[in-house]
Parts: C-alpha cells; sequence; structure tokens
C-alpha cells in the first residue's frame, strides 16, 4: 500500500509529472455502469459522471436502476443499485442496451450486472468486498475473481476501499467516512480513464459538504487518488476520449424527466400568468416532481403534501374552482384512487392537470421499475362516460413540452389531462438544449367577469362556441355566484336537471367537446420515402424506437417512424397515415394497449410487440424485431 | 376579487332560486333558515362566501344559498374545500357535511383539515343515520341499532365528534342543535370569527329514518336535566333553577355532574373554551352517555394557534418578497444548476 500512500501524499493536485504518458484512444461511444450497494453512492456517482460528460459536450442519456427497498441487507442482490451513462460524439436516443464497462463495487454487484456485459467488456471490481462472508451471501461457491470464469472479460481487480481509506489516512477523518469516500475513488479512476473535466465534481463537493470541510477535502482526495492511480497504475494502459458531440448551439443542462416536468410546470403557471397549486401524496416514482416544485414559491408555486391521493387531488381541484392552475402528481396507484375526483372534475368542467409517472403494476408491482401500462386507465379508467384529454412525454427533456402542451389544453378546454411519464423517462436524463422562456407557448385565458346571457344572465354551462368550453367564473366574481356539482347539469343553466334527453346531450357534449381539441398532427419520419412498415410508439419508446429505426436504416432497411404525443384526441390525420403503410408495428411495454385502440379505432390490424420486464426495450431487440417484420411484408 | 366593503344584505339575498327538496320536516330547513338569516350579520359579500359539501342530505345545502358553492363527492369537501381556501385567502369557505360524510367515508380528510387548522368552517350536520341512501346505521348511530342494514342490531361502537375533533387537534369545536335557532346562530357567529378550522356538530333529526334522536334534549319535560349549556367564563350548572353542576372530582381525570346542594360553590368548575390543554374539553366530551343524559351544548374549545393557510402564505410572501419579473425569473430558473454553452 505504500506506493498509494505516496499517491496521497499528491492528493489535491492532478500531477501527470514524473509517469510517462499514456496512449489516448479515440472512441465515438461508451457506456458505463456503476453498480454497487444501495448504501454505496453509485447514483451519487453516476450524477457526477454524467455531469463531468455533459460539461465536455457529449450528448448523453442515462438510466438509473434502483431497488425499492431504501436499504435492502448490505452486500446482497435486492440491494444492488446501479446508474448506466452513455455518452457519444454523435446524437443518441437511449442509455445503451448493454454497457462497454462494469464497475462492480461488491459481489452482489458484480453477480447482478454480469450478464449484460458483452465479453470483452471491461470490469472494474472492488477487490476489497471480494471476502468469504460477501461471497456466500450471493451464492459465490469460488471466488470469480481468482477462478476463470470472468476470462471472457478485461478485469481490472483494485482495491478501491483500501486504497481509499490508505489515501486519506492523514487527514482527519474517521475510518467509516473514509471508506464511505471510495465512490469519489472509483468516479476518479473512471473520470481519469475517460478524460473528464473534474472542476464540476470539486464544486459539488464544496457545496455537498459545506457544512463539513473535513469531508470536502476527504472526498476531494479520494477522488485524485484514483486520477493518480490510473495515471501511475500499469493495470490501464490506455486512456480514452470521446471528443464532443455536434449538438445546436446554445446554453444546456442535463436534466432527468422529473426535474423537467416540474420546470414544464412552473413555466406553464408563468405563461398563464396563474399561481400553480399542486396537490400531492409522495409516490414512487412520481416524488422528485414534488420535491421540485415546493422550491418554486417565488414563482408563485404551493405545494401541498395531502393526507392521501384523493385529498391531493381534491386539493387540486378546490385550488382550479378558486383559479389558479391546479395539479396532482401522482403513479399509477394514485390514479386508482384519484378516479371518482377526476369523474367530478370531467362533469365540473375545469381545468386540472394529473401527472401519472407509470410503475410496473398491477398493485405495488415495481414501484421503481418502468412500464406503459397505465394507457387503458387513462383513457377508460373512470365511472360513466368521462373522457379526459391524454397526453405522453417521450423523453427526459420532453417531460418539460409534454407538461406545458397539458397545461395548454386544461387550460384552454376546461378539462383535465393525464399526462403520462414514466420511470424511464422520470428517471433517465439528458442534456436539454435550454429554451427561450418568450419562445413558450402564451397559456393565458380569461375568467368570466360578466354574465354571458343575450338576457344578462349569467349561465354557468353556455359554451364559447369555438372551444365549447364553459366560463371559469371562480368565486369572488361579483354578480356571478353559482352553485356547481356531481349531479348531471342542464344545458347552459348548470342547474341540476333529471331531464333523460339533457342527460343523453350533456353525455355526447362532454365526449364532443375532448374530440374537438387541436392538436397537431402526427409526423412521420421516413426519409427514403419507400417504407412499406410504420413503427408507431407512444411514450418512453421514442428512445429504443428511434435508435432502433437509425440502425436499420444506416443498413438499408427502409423504415418509417411515428410517434403519438396525443393519446386523446388523436391526431386528426393519424388514420391516413396508418392507411399508408401495408404493416404498422406498435411495440408497447404493456400487453398491447394502444393496440388495442388503434385495432377498435382505424380497423387495422397492427402488430403488437411487448414486453413487461420493468425495463426499456433495448434497440438491438426492436431492430431484430422490425427487420423480421419487414422482412416478410 | 374585490375588497372587503361591508355590505347591508338580508336573508333573503342568501336564498337561491332553487326550490328547496328535503323531506317536510327535516332538521335541515332550520339549519337552512337559521344559516340565511345568519349570513348578512357578518357583512361579507354573497360572491366572496363559498359553500362546499359532500354527499348526503345535508350536502344539498350550497344549492339552496346564493353564494359560490360546490357539491361535490362523497367524503371529499374538506380536500377540495382545503384547495381553496389555501389558494383564496379572500374567501370565506365553508363545509357542510353529514356523520356519514364526515366520518366515514371522509374521516381522514376531517382529521386532517383539524390537523392543519385549515381556515374552513365546518358543520357536521348529525342525525346519526344515513338518511340519502334510506336509513342504514352511521358511524355515530348508537350499538345495537336496529336498521336496514343491521336487522339484528349494529356491531360497531359509536364515534363522539366532539371527541374525535379534539383528539384531531382542532383549534375550535362546538355543538349546537337544529331547533335552537338562537343558540344554533350564537355558535355559527363564534365559528365564523374563529382563524383557523371551526367545527360545529349539529345535532339534526331525521324524521324519517331516525325520528326523535335528539328529543330529549328539546322536550320540556327532560331538555333541563338532559342540556348543559356551556358559557365561557361561566360556572357549569344547568337543570331547573340550576340543581346540577359540573365538577372535577380529585384523582379523577373526568368531570362529574353533582347536585348543587351537595358541593361547594368553590368546587363548581367554571367554563374555559380558551384553555390549552385540550383535556379539559375532552373530558366535557364524554359527560354524556348515549342516553344523552349531561350533553353539553355550546362552544368546548376555542384557541388560536396559526391557521395552515397563514403559515403557507408566509412562506409564499416571503419567496415573493424576492421575485423579479416572473418570465426573468423562469428564464433564470431553467439555466441554473450546472449549465454549459456549445457555440
Amino acid at each position: 500500500m505504500a506506493e498509494h500512500r505516496e499517491g496521497a501524499g499528491q492528493a489535491g493536485q492532478l500531477s501527470e509529472h514524473g509517469h510517462p504518458a499514456k496512449e489516448i484512444h479515440q472512441l465515438d461511444r461508451v457506456v458505463i455502469r456503476f453498480a454497487g450497494d444501495s448504501g454505496d453512492g453509485m447514483q451519487l456517482t453516476g450524477d457526477r459522471f454524467t455531469s463531468e460528460t455533459a460539461q465536455l459536450g457529449n450528448d448523453i442519456s442515462t438510466l438509473p436502476n434502483f431497488p425499492a427497498e431504501i436499504r435492502a441487507p448490505a452486500g446482497t442482490l435486492p440491494g444492488v443499485s446501479s446508474f448506466q451513462v452513455a455518452f457519444a460524439d454523435y446524437d443518441i436516443l437511449t442509455p445503451g442496451d448493454a454497457p462497454n464497462v462494469l464497475v462492480a463495487m461488491n459481489p452482489a454487484a458484480l453477480k447482478a450486472n454480469i450478464a449484460d456485459l458483452p465479453k470483452g467488456g471491461t470490469i472494474i471490481v472492488n477487490t476489497d468486498e471480494f471476502t468469504k462472508r460477501n461471497l456466500a451471501k450471493v451464492g459465490y461457491e469460488t471466488n470469480p475473481l481468482e477462478d476463470d470464469s470472468l476470462a471472457g472479460w478485461d478485469v481490472h481487480k483494485v482495491g478501491l476501499t483500501s486504497m481509499t481509506v490508505g489515501a486519506l489516512a492523514e487527514l482527519p477523518v474517521s475510518k467509516k467516512d473514509a471508506e464511505r469516500a471510495k465512490n469519489m475513488f472509483a468516479l476518479g479512476l473512471l473520470s481519469w480513464l475517460y478524460s473528464r473535466p473534474h472542476e464540476s465534481t470539486m464544486k459539488f463537493l464544496e457545496r455537498k459538504f459545506a457544512a463539513r470541510p473535513e469531508l470536502v477535502a476527504a472526498n476531494k482526495a479520494a477522488f485524485n487518488a484514483g486520477w493518480n492511480f490510473g495515471e501511475t497504475t500499469e493495470g490501464f494502459a490506455v486512456r480514452y476520449e470521446v471528443p464532443p458531440a455536434q449538438m445546436a448551439p446554445g446554453n444546456y443542462r442535463n436534466i432527468t424527466g422529473n426535474a423537467a416536468l416540474a420546470l414544464g410546470l412552473v413555466a406553464a403557471g408563468v405563461k398563464a400568468k396563474l399561481p400553480v397549486l399542486l396537490g400531492a401524496y409522495p409516490i414512487t416514482p412520481a416524488s422528485d416532481i414534488l420535491h421540485e416544485l415546493s422550491k418554486h414559491k417565488k414563482l408563485g408555486v404551493t405545494t401541498v403534501q395531502a393526507e392521501d391521493e384523493i385529498a391531493a387531488i381534491g386539493v387540486a381541484l378546490g385550488a382550479a374552482y378558486g383559479g389558479a392552475l391546479g395539479i396532482t402528481t401522482t403513479s399509477g396507484p394514485g390514479v386508482a384512487l384519484k378516479s371518482e375526483t377526476i369523474s367530478l372534475a370531467v362533469a365540473l368542467e375545469l381545468p386540472l392537470v394529473i401527472v401519472d409517472v407509470q410503475r410496473a403494476g398491477p398493485s405495488t408491482g415495481l414501484p421503481t421499475k418502468t412500464e406503459q401500462a397505465d394507457l387503458n386507465m387513462a383513457l377508460y379508467g373512470r365511472h360513466g362516460e368521462a373522457p379526459v384529454a391524454v397526453v405522453a412525454a417521450q423523453s427526459p427533456v420532453d417531460c418539460f413540452h409534454a407538461a406545458i402542451e397539458a397545461c395548454r389544453i386544461a387550460l384552454k378546454y376546461r378539462t383535465p389531462v393525464i399526462l403520462l411519464s414514466d420511470g424511464y423517462v422520470a428517471n433517465g436524463s439528458e442534456p436539454w438544449l435550454l429554451p427561450e422562456v418568450s419562445e413558450l407557448p402564451d397559456l393565458q385565458v380569461e375568467y368570466a367577469t360578466g354574465p354571458n346571457g343575450d338576457d344578462g344572465k349569467f349561465y354557468p354551462y353556455l359554451r364559447d362556441p369555438e372551444t365549447m368550453a364553459r366560463p371559469w367564473a371562480v368565486p369572488g366574481t361579483p354578480g356571478l355566484e353559482h352553485r356547481i356539482g356531481g349531479l348531471e347539469k342542464a344545458d347552459k343553466t348548470g342547474d341540476i336537471s333529471y331531464d333523460p334527453a339533457n342527460h343523453d346531450f350533456m353525455v355526447r357534449t362532454r365526449a364532443a367537446r375532448i374530440e374537438a381539441i387541436d392538436v397537431p398532427d402526427v409526423e412521420v419520419e421516413d426519409p427514403s420515402g419507400e417504407a412499406k412498415v410504420l413503427v408507431l410508439g407512444w411514450g418512453s419508446t421514442y428512445g429504443p424506437i428511434g435508435a432502433a429505426s437509425r440502425a436499420l436504416r444506416q443498413r438499408g432497411v427502409n423504415v418509417a417512424q411515428a410517434h403519438l404525443r396525443h393519446l386523446n384526441p388523436l391526431p386528426k390525420n393519424l388514420g391516413e397515415v396508418l392507411a399508408s403503410y401495408d404493416k404498422v408495428v406498435i411495440p408497447e411495454m404493456n400487453l398491447g394497449q394502444l393496440a388495442h385502440v388503434i385495432r377498435a379505432r382505424f380497423l387495422i390490424d397492427v402488430v403488437a410487440y411487448n414486453q413487461v420486464r420493468g425495463l426499456p426495450f433495448t434497440s438491438t431487440q426492436l431492430e431484430t424485431m422490425l427487420e423480421e417484420v419487414i422482412k416478410n411484408v | 376579487m374585490s375588497n372587503a366593503v361591508p355590505v347591508q344584505l338580508s336573508a333573503k339575498d342568501f336564498k337561491s332560486d332553487q326550490e328547496v327538496r328535503w323531506c317536510p320536516g327535516c332538521g335541515d330547513y332550520a339549519i337552512l333558515a337559521a344559516m340565511q338569516t345568519f349570513l348578512p350579520e357578518l357583512g361579507i359579500p354573497r360572491e366572496r362566501t363559498v359553500f362546499v359539501s359532500g354527499i348526503g342530505c345535508s350536502s344539498r345545502f350550497p344549492y339552496y344559498l346564493n353564494t359560490y358553492g360546490m357539491h361535490s363527492i362523497h367524503g371529499r369537501a374538506p380536500a377540495i374545500a382545503t384547495g381553496l381556501s389555501v389558494s383564496r385567502p379572500d374567501l370565506t369557505v365553508w363545509v357542510v357535511t353529514g356523520d356519514g360524510d364526515a366520518l366515514s367515508i371522509g374521516g381522514n380528510h376531517l382529521i386532517h383539515a383539524l390537523r392543519r387548522n385549515v381556515n374552513l368552517k365546518i358543520l357536521l350536520f348529525n342525525n346519526k343515520i344515513y338518511g340519502l341512501t334510506k336509513g342504514q346505521y352511521s358511524p355515530t348511530s348508537e350499538i345495537g341499532k336496529i336498521t336496514k342494514s343491521t336487522p339484528t342490531g349494529s356491531s360497531d361502537a359509536p364515534f363522539n365528534p366532539i371527541s374525535l375533533a379534539l383528539g384531531a387537534e382542532a383549534s375550535f369545536v362546538a355543538r349546537t342543535i337544529d331547533s335552537d335557532r338562537k343558540h344554533l346562530q350564537s355558535v355559527l357567529r363564534q365559528a365564523a370569527e374563529h382563524q383557523g378550522s371551526a367545527f360545529v356538530e349539529i345535532y339534526q333529526n331525521c324524521n324519517i329514518f331516525n325520528d326523535g334522536a335528539f328529543e330529549v334534549l328539546k322536550d320540556p319535560e327532560t331538555r333541563d336535566d338532559y342540556l348543559i349549556r356551556l358559557e365561557h367564563g361561566q360556572p357549569i350548572t344547568f337543570g331547573k333553577d340550576g340543581a346540577h353542576v359540573v365538577t372535577h372530582p380529585a384523582g379523577s381525570f373526568g368531570l362529574a355532574v353533582r347536585e348543587a346542594g351537595e358541593v361547594d360553590a368553590g368546587e363548581v368548575l367554571t367554563h374555559d373554551a380558551h384553555a390549552e390543554d385540550p383535556a379539559y374539553a375532552f373530558a366535557l366530551s364524554r359527560l354524556a352517555g348515549p342516553d344523552l343524559r349531561h350533553t353539553p351544548v355550546g362552544v368546548f374549545r376555542s384557541v388560536r394557534r396559526p391557521s395552515y393557510d397563514e403559515l403557507v402564505r408566509n412562506q409564499l410572501d416571503a419567496a415573493k418578497a424576492k421575485a423579479g419579473e416572473p418570465e426573468a425569473d423562469l428564464a433564470a430558473l431553467l439555466n441554473s444548476g450546472d449549465t454549459w454553452t456549445i457555440l
């Protein structure tokens, strides 16, 4: 360990002197997976590596994968947490099907992830954790680092824990704190290996541990020790570089889908000139939206952490009645509980946005894993004829724009809108070319200020002829006092009505006004113009479908791609688009929910390709499937 | 939103054009009439008064008042009203609910509204029965109650709504009776003046499915010995010529009813609605037995603590004091964090 102590002496400066310069290889794309125990700080390590990589100008895409348990028993398979980051010198759509590099902090991380790493890939493994006890915990009978079971991979055995402790020996931190800094050692090593800048991580450590300067020093020292270890050890003969990608000029930041969605809601409030009120109950994977929105009071956002999911939407609806932009955020089980209130909002014809960050169900299901199986619930999951608008986000950055679109529809048409996200886009991240606020859509709508009837009276259910929306007459407006409720309304007056013909009329009117919402036409990407097969998707499958389509086209195979932002109403040109292809393929992370809708609406026998493994499709898997379909057309 | 200007309104101004459709003889009529004649004295413009209700007979209440109103869904009125109240501090928000609506399907929202001390006036019409669904027992029905759904008698013990509200940290808790307009209006007045959640249980007769449930409190033959009228700062005495008094026996957690002649005047408890310790109001709420003998009415507890609305508003105002032009602030927010520029 002496030589590493020497390295520790240099901690604080990223010295390269004294060592022959290592060979540098250029790569166009790398996928790294950091895997460890859920207490090992792998999400943080991945985040920092991503941030460094973003600063360098690579295009990136990330995928965290963590257990539902906050701390499953240490060293066990259920406790493994991982973070995958793909970065490239070109525009990428997914975090990568399989990693090129696996960083395994313990035997459990190795065992849980090795099957995903193609032969020839690089493994960096923390040898200190490969104790007899830890090996036994995950069922390794022999130490895989000592038998030949890892022969097909390029294995780097590094004593991450012991070297970190060694590097920090002279710093005033406990052994426990020193051990905990091993993720920074790993980050330093990977940062050296892939020639990443480190300034943002240094600044981050200063911010994170501002109250404990000794931890700032310790973590920086661990990072530098990892970097210097790469520089000096003979174990790593080559360094890599991934040059910056060609990206549109402008300001960027890296953003997760949940953060982008929250910012989209803030932006919608600003552009509508309305206060935003979020009612929410904590639920995975939607809670981060509540966390983010709770920071933006300055921009007029109020967050109410309600007693349950039902109260959360009730609070949002009450605020909407009072003239605010009412929002509730949740996941599938929460939407189920909110169903009755969504129906009330349908009857009241008030603006309301319900965000469903989907996770694998039914019931608690796989709460930290992704799925698209709430589409049926979004479209149909209410009592009575209760149509609502449904919008879906297709990528982390797109969550921002989808949120604004959901708010636009809700406000303009005075209707509940369900915005579908999912665990994959919610927790994934990518670089965001920051928009100009002035270029975001103007969402302003008018409250009613006076009587709307020819007779000088106020009619709460007299509709705007263009939007079919009823007036938004908020309490506090003199002369417009009126009562609304869940009982059927008489057309125009809004009085209670049990008249059969009126009920029939109102049910049809509520359906017609959702159908009449202006949604843009769906666009088709078909560069050759000669594709016979169209792949249609919605939501988070955009990345893998796009990557698969590109890969096919690069090999001269024609395929057309269309992706739905609006699930209800569907774009007006969709029928025509579908009819112009010989075959339509719909990949979904459910058992064919959109496929059912398309079959029923357009009488087209689409090919449904379905997977419910709690994981996104890989682009390779879609490429293979699509090629097969295309071959048989 | 207009500023508060005291206005002269009459009961007529608060009557809506809708035909009132409760069963003839229902206690709800008396409560509605009391409310319509009481509201003008608050001097609050009609448009700034909102009634939010759930589902049940009582929840039709908003339709009959010419204010803003929402007849919502079963049990959820406190939640919906919370959203309205917290986002619109300029409004006066009333919640009208019943024993099934508030204590059964909506129990969670009731206790959390009280705990937060949302600025709501919650009127619970307690008739100890499900009326709108035609006569099943409710969470305030006495054990053994024979109804359509319990032909051999119910097996569940009832809630004591006053005890429940106190346990939920309510800052204002009162009880009154539908037939006593003067008392009802005096309690409504105190509830309206309270900052924070005001919880008022109103004993209300359902003459169809549970007629006479509170008769002993109304019948001139029995009421004097059954009903205890609480007045803040006054000794708690009741009965003909103050025959009975309430005392706090040494060594006991609860209160006791004694004959006036048997105790020293100093032992008679003086009602203190502002007592910080809710144990006192709780003890009062336990005086009555299942036969309603020794039922206190009036304000059990009225203490000042910050309302949820105020606390939320303070945080919002503090943040907004630092705000600039909203679009510029939004641009700064979007551009925050680790950013980089591609030229």
